[in-house]
């Protein structure tokens, strides 16, 4: 298999890899530049696990090969909110409604909403179960994912005042 | 107009019982792992790295039954970069024998990590290689040549069950047979005013869990190590035998699992893994495609159920007979206790006098079937629920009034004999269910029509008690007044340790910012004997609740002489001791003054669950130390035209006992309701001749955003679980009624009532056309 020299751009910080050429954007993100997450889900661009920002967009990183992303800005989770710093408020919204629960889903999941946010502002709950549909989930049944997001983009950042919130109004 | 929440409720829960109030338990803290968590920074299995490390892959058989003539490894070999090929050869001991009932009745039948001769099913493990990156190791897999003879197989137990069957295994297709038996079933019957019978089908079905199974392995000290996707560490013995080692050269340690669901219940990579590390002596990692994850990991067991229930005139159920047969795939796995799970709760929230309950796990040359949340106890809801509808419409009164006149009550006996010994609050939870779903909307259209429906469930938590579980805990306070909390358990997601942080803080004051939790390795923690069966809250919340206390105890005396106070009137909050009126000292003071009193810091507990007897030649004993029960409550549009059937309104109640994190408890019942909510419509395994269809995550449909209304979740806290502090086990309960709900609401839509799993548009078409077509396609 050929290889080629590469630079990534990942999160502001260039990178230059050796790869072969059938690697995805992903293999090069979690195994040659170690980016916990950035993560396997199904190697097929279904369910969203690995979604990284290209160019501000979300992109399945399975169905890209590293080769094709030179020249991109790539930002991963840990680029959209650095830890180090203070948790993000989207990352204090799942936190306080337990939009996260095994965690795996939640790095592609936060990018998607992200990126929705940054494009329609007023994105209503109809809107972000639209633009997550692509976001797949095991463990929450999407609820209080939705809820997590629809407040962040509401409000900015979660209510603190009480470990417990109050019962959401009807929607229905 | 009701009004709905998805949201932790704290005004409306219903406290039985006159209990203290707690100030941590009963919150909803984000702390520990799920702080990692949003961050994106915890190391989930695949996250490993280690200097020299290779990469490993599985080689699968292609048929679905066969025997192996001959396998070329010659040209993987020489491909470079390939450091091992290994085969059957290369296992010292290459049979792994499950007797998951604990030996109350299965056949024994060796399953080998790699086949030698036999294979049984597609995709079961033949070779295992390891290269210096993946995309070698997967190419020297590609050129691992395996030569077959075709045998002839059985791809369904009704195949497995004919005479002259094919045999999948010399000891016979029957892998268990249990016989639940209470009254003369004739005479009942013959006495019944109304008898309703049918059958009802299910399918295979996958976990899907997000993180596929993965692992990294290597040898530290002479030691195997192993860090894995697992829910269950104590299969460190399992792999110790495989390798031919001492249990104490094995050691297993569980990664926080991206989902579980039962899926990691059984070994996956962790023989494979083994056996590469242990021949190369060098760092392995093997992470499962998701192709390979769908095509060859363990499934739900698909049940046929056939029942028969009979009732007097008013309704009330006299007799109830249940034949199920559940499809085991090609290998044991733990369909033993699975098919006894169906068994047992096969007769539901009941009181059914008179019974026989039959099931019955038969070998195929399909997927091994094993544990998937609801474990054979979830199967059942729709055959016990259906039956009640059914009997409902033939004595003419309402769905809510046939289960008034038949739930069962504490003290009453359950299919077992047993009685139920804690709160049944079934009434409750329907109710507030139903007044969550609220009216019925109107039909977005024409060609359109609304249904709405209902279905209750009960689901065993803990092992069945035959068992003897137990687990241990451990808790160390630290010489500045913080805690470590060390256990064997393995986190699924479902914030396991942050329950127990949650526990201990409540009985020792200690802030959850001050508490650490070590889980998950068999080196350095207490066994806890693993998470599955919804144990772990009830088993180790159990244990180190009682940890916690002993350790106040142990602590009391130093902190009263250090007070002046009595040890019982000390209050232990926020760091500190403190007496009744105004004097407190830190845990770092008492901790210190243990060191100088000689007094341990630290307490080491185990918890024994009431243990007990089933009798498989009467067919009645102990079984499950208790069960939460509950209801699910939905409203489905369905497209007259094309069979598409929208779920429009959801609403689940469970009665958890104690909820001892709110936010969790929704969690858990909102994902398992959407979990049952694939199940019943979308979700199918289907094969043809054991040749598996659907392998891609792209035809393999797990609910998406777009498939799944706000779900709405209240809970009933009747104080009355056998957890810690009156808690219930809430993980598998609430994907129980999802299915049986939806079917009703089917029902109610189009007047037909879906029998088959899952509810296709393609179903529902064959229910409308008249007379219906009966399918018997699988």
């Amino acid at each position: 298999m050929m290889r080629t020299q590469i630079r990534l751009t990942v999160n502001g910080v260039e990178h230059e890899l050796w790869i072969r050429n059938d690697r995805t954007l992903l293999d090069a993100l979690h195994d040659d530049l170690g980016r916990p997450d950035v993560r396997y889900g199904c190697n097929e661009g279904v369910c969203g696990t690995c979604t990284v920002l290209v160019d501000g967009r979300p992109a399945s990183a399975c169905l890209t090969y590293a080769v094709q992303a030179e020249g991109r800005e790539i930002t991963t989770l840990h680029g959209f909110a650095d830890p180090t710093d203070d948790l993000h408020p989207l990352q204090r919204c799942f936190l306080e409604r337990g939009a996260s629960q095994c965690g795996f889903c939640t790095p592609g999941m936060m990018l998607t909403a992200a990126a929705l946010a940054e494009r329609a502002p007023d994105a209503d709950r109809d809107d972000i179960r639209y633009e997550l549909v692509g976001n797949l989930c095991r463990c929450t049944g999407y609820t209080a994912i939705v809820d997590a997001v629809e407040a962040w983009v509401r409000d900015g950042a979660p209510d603190t005042s009480d470990d417990v919130e109050e019962p959401r109004e009807a929607s229905a | 107009m009701t009004e709905p929440t998805t949201r932790p409720d704290k005004g409306k829960r219903v406290k039985t019982d006159s209990r203290e109030e707690y100030s941590v338990v009963g919150t909803s803290p984000g702390h520990h792992d799920f702080v990692d968590k949003v961050r994106g920074t915890l190391l989930y299995a695949a996250d490993w790295k280690l200097p020299g490390m290779v990469f490993g892959k599985v080689v699968r058989s292609e048929v679905a039954s066969g025997r192996i003539v001959a396998i070329d490894v010659e040209e993987a070999e020489r491909l470079d970069g390939v450091v091992a090929v290994l085969t059957a050869a290369d296992v010292p001991h290459n049979a792994v024998v499950e007797h998951a009932s604990g030996g109350l009745g299965e056949v024994t039948v060796e399953q080998p990590v790699l086949a030698s001769n036999r294979v049984r099913y597609v995709g079961e493990p033949i070779a295992v290689v390891a290269a210096v990156d993946q995309e070698t190791a997967d190419e020297a897999a590609d050129l691992i040549r395996v030569e077959y003879e075709h045998l002839d197989g059985v791809y369904s137990p009704e195949e497995a069950l004919a005479d002259g069957a094919p045999l999948v295994h010399d000891a016979g297709n029957v892998l268990v047979n249990w016989q639940l038996q209470r009254g003369d079933l004739d005479e009942a019957f013959a006495k019944a005013d109304v008898v309703v019978e049918d059958v009802y089908r299910t399918q295979h079905v996958e976990h899907a869990y997000l993180e596929t199974e993965a692992g990294v392995a290597w040898i530290e000290n002479d030691v195997v190590t192993l860090r894995v996707s697992t829910q269950v560490i104590e299969h460190a013995t399992e792999i110790a035998r495989i390798l031919g080692l001492p249990d104490s050269r094995v050691r297993v340690i569980a990664s926080y699992m991206g989902g579980g669901f039962g899926g990691k219940e059984d070994m996956t990579v962790e023989p494979y893994l083994a056996l590469l590390t242990w021949h190369t002596r060098r760092p392995v990692r093997m992470v499962w495609t998701r192709q390979e994850s769908i095509l060859a990991s363990t499934k739900r067991h698909p049940f046929t159920m056939r029942y028969r229930t009979g009732a007097d005139r008013d309704g009330r159920i006299v007799a109830m007979d249940v034949d199920i047969v559940g499809d085991a795939g090609a290998y044991p796995c733990l369909s033993a206790r699975v098919l006894f799970a169906g068994a047992a709760l096969s007769t539901g929230p009941y009181k059914v006098p008179v019974l026989r309950a039959r099931s019955r796990a038969v070998f195929t040359n399909n997927v091994p079937t094993s544990a998937f949340r609801g474990f054979g106890a979830m199967q059942v809801v729709l055959g016990y629920e259906s039956q009640l509808d059914a009997l409902a419409d033939a004595v003419g009164v309402s769905r809510e009034e046939i289960r008034d006149r038949n739930y069962v009550e504490k003290g009453d006996v359950v299919a077992s004999g047993e009685p139920i010994t804690t709160a049944v609050a079934v009434t409750e939870t329907r109710q507030r269910a139903l007044a969550r779903l609220g009216e019925q909307s109107a039909p977005s259209g024409p060609g359109k029509a609304v249904g709405q429906g209902f279905a209750n469930s009960m689901q065993p938590y803990g092992r069945t008690i035959w068992f003897r579980d137990h687990a241990a805990a451990w808790v160390t306070l630290q010489s500045d007044g913080t805690l470590l909390i060390r256990s064997g358990v393995t986190d699924l997601g479902a914030g396991q340790a942050a329950s127990l942080c949650q526990i201990a803080s409540e009985v020792l004051g200690v802030g959850l910012d001050d508490i650490s939790v070590y889980i998950g390795d068999t080196a350095l923690n207490p066994p806890a004997g693993g998470t599955f069966a919804t144990r772990q809250l009830y088993m180790s919340g159990n244990a180190i609740l009682r940890a916690s206390h002993a350790l106040r105890d142990q602590l009391a005396p130093v902190a009263a002489t250090l007070l002046d106070a009595e040890p019982d009137e000390l209050r232990w909050k926020d760091g500190k001791v403190a007496t009744s009126s105004d004097g407190s000292v830190t845990l770092a003071d008492v901790a210190r003054a243990c060191q100088d009193a000689g007094v341990d810091t630290s307490v080491l507990h185990t918890w024994r669950a009431p243990a007990g007897r089933f009798d498989p030649e009467v067919g009645q004993g102990g079984t499950f130390p208790d069960y939460t029960f509950g209801t699910h409550a939905a409203e489905v549009e369905v497209d007259l035209e094309t069979g598409v059937v929208r779920l429009t309104k959801y609403a689940a109640c469970h009665d958890v006992g104690r909820a001892i994190n709110p936010v969790r408890v929704h969690g858990q019942i909102q994902g398992g309701a959407a979990q049952g909510i694939g199940y019943a419509l979308s979700e199918d395994c289907p094969s043809v001749e054991g040749n598996p269809v659907s392998t891609l995550f792209a035809n393999y449909l797990i609910p998406s955003t777009m498939d799944i209304p706000d779900l709405w979740v209240d809970i009933v806290e009747s104080g009355e679980g056998r957890g810690p502090l009156g808690a219930r086990g809430i993980g598998e309960p609430p994907i129980g009624p999802p299915a049986a709900t939806i079917a009703s609401a089917v029902e109610a839509a189009i007047g037909r009532r879906p029998t088959q799993l899952p509810i296709t548009p393609e179903r529902v078409l064959a229910l409308l056309t008249d007379p219906p077509v009966n399918e018997e396609d699988r």
